[in-house]
């Protein structure tokens, strides 16, 4: 196991550093640049600017010194937001979306698992159906939509919830509903074909034969096997939706992370678009090998190689 | 049985769709009959926040998303110039009726010869953390906007005529002659005189910052509270980025007695709908970012409100190109475009048409209206009667050598996507369709538009400016053969020449006289294509007194009180 993870870490800081030098590439590729306006800057200014940051060394240059820089854990100042580090924004930002982020993902798994086996259970029933009905709408309605219904409703026309800020409980009742709409619609339909697969098998029948209780039946031999998936998805889902969403965050002014992914790469913060890329592989990459270790306990028979 | 379920929940479903469909639809459709319905909810909304914002008075509005950067000489934003007016106080200031006022300095003279420009602050002035702010302040921060490591981006426009700037802008501070005589007395000596440096002293990239907070903090002392020292009226008493800016009253402001706010809270909302919302529930009192769709519905209600800002929406030829560089052709294609079509239907009536190059709130040196003397007193172009436009924009296309348009050839027309943009961009394709024009539209991304047009890597395009200050020399110097701005590369000696008189004049009917002279050029020559004139659009609840917006953008919420 030690030896795995090892292993694991390694192909790791492999995968990070190659994820870095694509983007660092390719970010520079696309034309624009951090230091623009309508109004031109003076060169004066620009060249200025462009000392400031290193920008005027050649490319090559430039990636050697950043790739040196973040080995010793300095990811540089942000170029538009003067004045901040990236390690400074991911810090200040990172908690609020990994807040709201952890709670839907949490959500998400206590009410898509429940209904993914009661749908099983009730296979082609009422109830099945219904679920099925639900899941189906939450996988096909994008976020923002359902972000500017809840507004709507609970926001202005009932006026129960506050609108923006995340200043108290109440304030994420909306912004976690609007996350965890989508991750529980889909955990309800991974849930309920790996329960039926689960159900049909002979173990099932084994076990009932036994003369075990119903509850034993159902949580310590089908849970267990059927929640197997779940698992995987889970993993990169928390990866990203504690990285905060850029819709969500925005329609309900949430400081969070996931704004500064796109302000980032629409404002050419060269710093920081890669400061957030290389945070959002290392946690994917983070999460993977959690979910490989926690397959094992689950399922014992998994051999990490 | 089966299926008559699944089609029983199908209608459910659909249902489900429908009701959704047509809440969003209401939302529109309902506009008046809403806003007083939020407006009475306000209240109950508002105590529970006022409450939980350890009381007092709190004015809550929304003029943007995170400004990039609040140090006044870093900042070239419209947003973050809204902050600065609220934190800072410069040596001068504008007045409601625009004109200048006495700020940090109580007055000011100007010497004979124009070159020296003497202030005198006010006794007792003080830090927003209660120590002594003197005229040497003004020294270390006006030295610091030149700083090559700071890199202000309006370092050139604020401070190129006082003497010793290009020294000053390649390291050598000193050189820069500004001068502190004493604790209340600053003098600037400038290398030719500029009728308009009262408005620069005025400007917020000039506001004075606190030496030893910016040297122990560097660049870092403008992003929190705890560093953020001003001299303004307000200042940052809580900054969470991404969420709001809280603003308290400046105690120790030389006109606190005059502040009848407890404190300005910035709700750093970034998407329309969401801040449409937060001001329907009555969280904020004020918005700047309307979802254009709500605006017919808005026509009418007192709340919203529309108001010019000095800046004009323009098209850009590129002049090195085929057919641009023949003026007749130029001028059609200004001529065919219908204005009030475009500015009253397209825009919703969120800008004005533009007979001039030059819109309303530019100042003309005698303090009158620039707009109302221009041509003689007559608009360049006849907005109102566009037939007649359309027929003469044919004639000259004819003139030009492309009767109906044949022989011309196909154009583009880039423009980046957000407003109204695409729109006109339709629109153009259409209407100079109608004189034979082949035009294609080409979407740029943003960060993309700006270096391709600068470049000169376009037909035509979209283009505009506000302004920072009302002299009209700083919107038709973009059109001075060598302004980094001038983007069409419009070349006229007899402009440049205007152009020069009204910098080193020190006459002001001269200057006007040369001013008008380059706008009249300008116009003849089809430089560039004026469409419509800015405008600020917001909605303000009728409880917020005492407050007023400038031609330059900005709200003026210092001496705003909130009636209950």
């Amino acid at each position: 196991m030690l030896k795995y993870v090892a292993k694991r870490i390694g192909l790791a800081i492999v995968t990070i550093w190659a994820v870095a030098t694509i983007t660092f590439f390719l970010m520079n590729l696309v034309p624009g640049g951090p230091f623009l306006s309508e109004k031109a800057i003076s060169p004066q200014a620009t060249a200025a600017l462009e000392a400031k940051y290193g920008l005027d060394k050649p490319l090559f240059q430039q990636y050697l010194t950043y790739i040196g820089d973040a080995l010793h854990g300095d990811f540089g100042d942000s170029l538009k937001q003067r004045g901040r580090t990236v390690m400074d924004i991911i810090l200040m930002k990172f908690p609020v979306s990994a807040r709201v982020g952890g709670i839907s993902v949490l959500v998400s798994l206590l009410v898509g698992v429940p209904l993914g086996c009661i749908a099983a259970l009730k296979r082609g029933k009422f109830l099945d159906s219904l679920i099925s009905v639900i899941s189906t709408c939450g996988i096909a309605v994008p976020s923002f939509v359902i972000c500017t219904l809840l507004l709507y409703f609970f926001g202005v026309k009932l006026m129960i919830l506050p609108t923006l800020g995340l200043t108290s409980w109440k304030h994420y009742i909306m912004p976690v509903m609007a996350l965890s709409f989508y991750p529980t619609a889909y955990i309800m339909r991974l849930m309920r074909s790996s329960m039926l697969d689960v159900l049909g098998q002979d173990y099932m029948r084994t076990a009932k034969a036994k003369g075990l209780a119903g509850g034993i039946i159902l949580f310590k031999h089908a849970l267990r096997n059927a929640i197997l998936p779940v698992i995987t998805y889970v993993g990169p889902l928390l990866a990203y939706t504690v990285t905060g969403s850029f819709v969500v965050e925005k329609i309900f002014t949430i400081p969070g992370l996931g704004g500064e992914f796109i302000s980032a790469i629409n404002g050419r913060d060269y710093t920081l678009i890669m400061g957030t890329t290389i945070f959002l592989a290392t946690l994917i990459i983070v999460m993977n090998v959690v979910v490989d270790i926690v397959y094992k306990i689950v399922d014992p028979r998994i051999k990490l190689k | 049985m089966k299926k008559r379920v699944i089609a029983l929940l199908l209608a459910v479903t659909m249902v489900f769709g429908l009701t959704a469909c047509g809440g969003s639809g209401a939302a529109e459709g309902s506009g008046a009959a809403e806003t007083t319905e939020s407006t009475e909810s306000t209240e109950t909304t508002e105590s529970t926040e006022a409450a939980s914002t350890e009381g007092g008075k709190i004015l809550s509005v929304q003029v943007g998303p995170d400004p990039e950067t609040i140090d006044p000489a870093l900042n070239s934003a419209v947003d973050g110039g809204n902050m600065l007016l609220h934190s800072f106080e410069c040596l001068l200031s504008v007045d409601q009726d625009g004109k200048l006022a006495p700020g940090q300095a109580e007055s000011w003279e100007t010497s004979e010869d124009g070159l020296t420009w003497t202030f005198h602050l006010r006794e007792g002035l003080k830090w927003s953390d209660g120590s002594d702010l003197t005229a040497n302040d003004f020294v270390y921060s006006w030295k610091r906007v030149c700083d090559p490591m700071v890199a202000a981006p309006y370092a050139e426009t604020v401070l190129s005529m006082v003497e010793g700037f290009e020294d000053a802008a390649g390291g050598n501070l000193d050189a820069l002659q500004v001068a502190a005589p004493d604790d209340l007395t600053f003098v600037v000596t400038l290398n030719a005189p500029c009728s308009y440096f009262g408005s620069l002293a005025a400007f917020a990239t000039l506001s004075p910052v606190q030496q030893a907070t910016v040297e122990a903090n560097g660049d870092a002392w403008a992003t929190s509270a705890e560093t953020y020292i001003s001299n303004g009226p307000f200042y940052i008493s809580e900054w969470v980025p991404g969420s709001h800016i809280l603003m308290s009253k400046n105690p120790y402001y030389w006109n606190a007695d005059a502040i009848k706010l407890d404190g300005i809270k910035w709700n750093l909302i970034e998407d329309a709908n969401a801040s449409y919302s937060a001001y329907q529930t009555g969280e904020v009192l004020m918005i700047k970012d309307v979802p254009t769709e709500e605006i017919p519905s808005l026509r009418d209600n007192p709340e919203f409100h529309v108001d010019p800002i000095i800046g004009t929406y323009y098209l850009s030829l590129n002049l090195d190109r085929e057919p641009f560089n023949d003026a007749n052709v130029r001028k059609a294609l200004s001529l065919a475009i219908d204005r009030e079509y475009v500015a009253g239907t397209l825009m919703q009536g969120t800008y004005t048409a533009a007979s001039n190059f030059m819109g309303p709130g530019w100042v003309d040196t005698d303090g009158s209206q620039f707009m109302d003397n221009a041509n003689g007193g007559q608009p360049y172009i006849d907005t109102a009667n566009f037939e007649a436009n359309l027929e003469e924009a044919k004639q000259l296309l004819a003139d030009a050598g492309y009767p109906d348009g044949e022989g011309l050839p196909a154009i583009t027309y880039s423009t980046n996507d957000a407003g109204y943009h695409k729109v006109v961009a339709e629109y153009l394709q259409q209407a100079w369709a109608e004189i034979g024009v082949d035009l294609q539209v080409e979407i740029v991304e943003w960060a993309s538009f700006t270096p391709m047009r600068r470049n000169g890597d376009y037909d035509s395009s979209r283009n505009g400016w506000v302004g920072d200050y009302s002299d009209p020399s700083n919107m038709l110097d973009l059109f001075y053969s060598t302004n980094g701005n001038n983007d069409g590369n419009f070349n006229n000696a007899e402009y440049d020449a205007a152009m020069d008189i009204s910098r080193t004049t020190l006459d002001a009917a001269e200057r006007s006289e040369a001013l008008h002279k380059a706008e009249d050029i300008l116009m003849e020559e089809a430089g560039c294509i004026p469409v419509a004139y800015y405008n600020d659009f917001w909605l303000q609840s009728e409880k917020i007194t005492g407050s007023w917006h400038s031609p330059y953008g900005y709200w003026y919420f210092m001496y705003a009180d909130i009636a209950e």
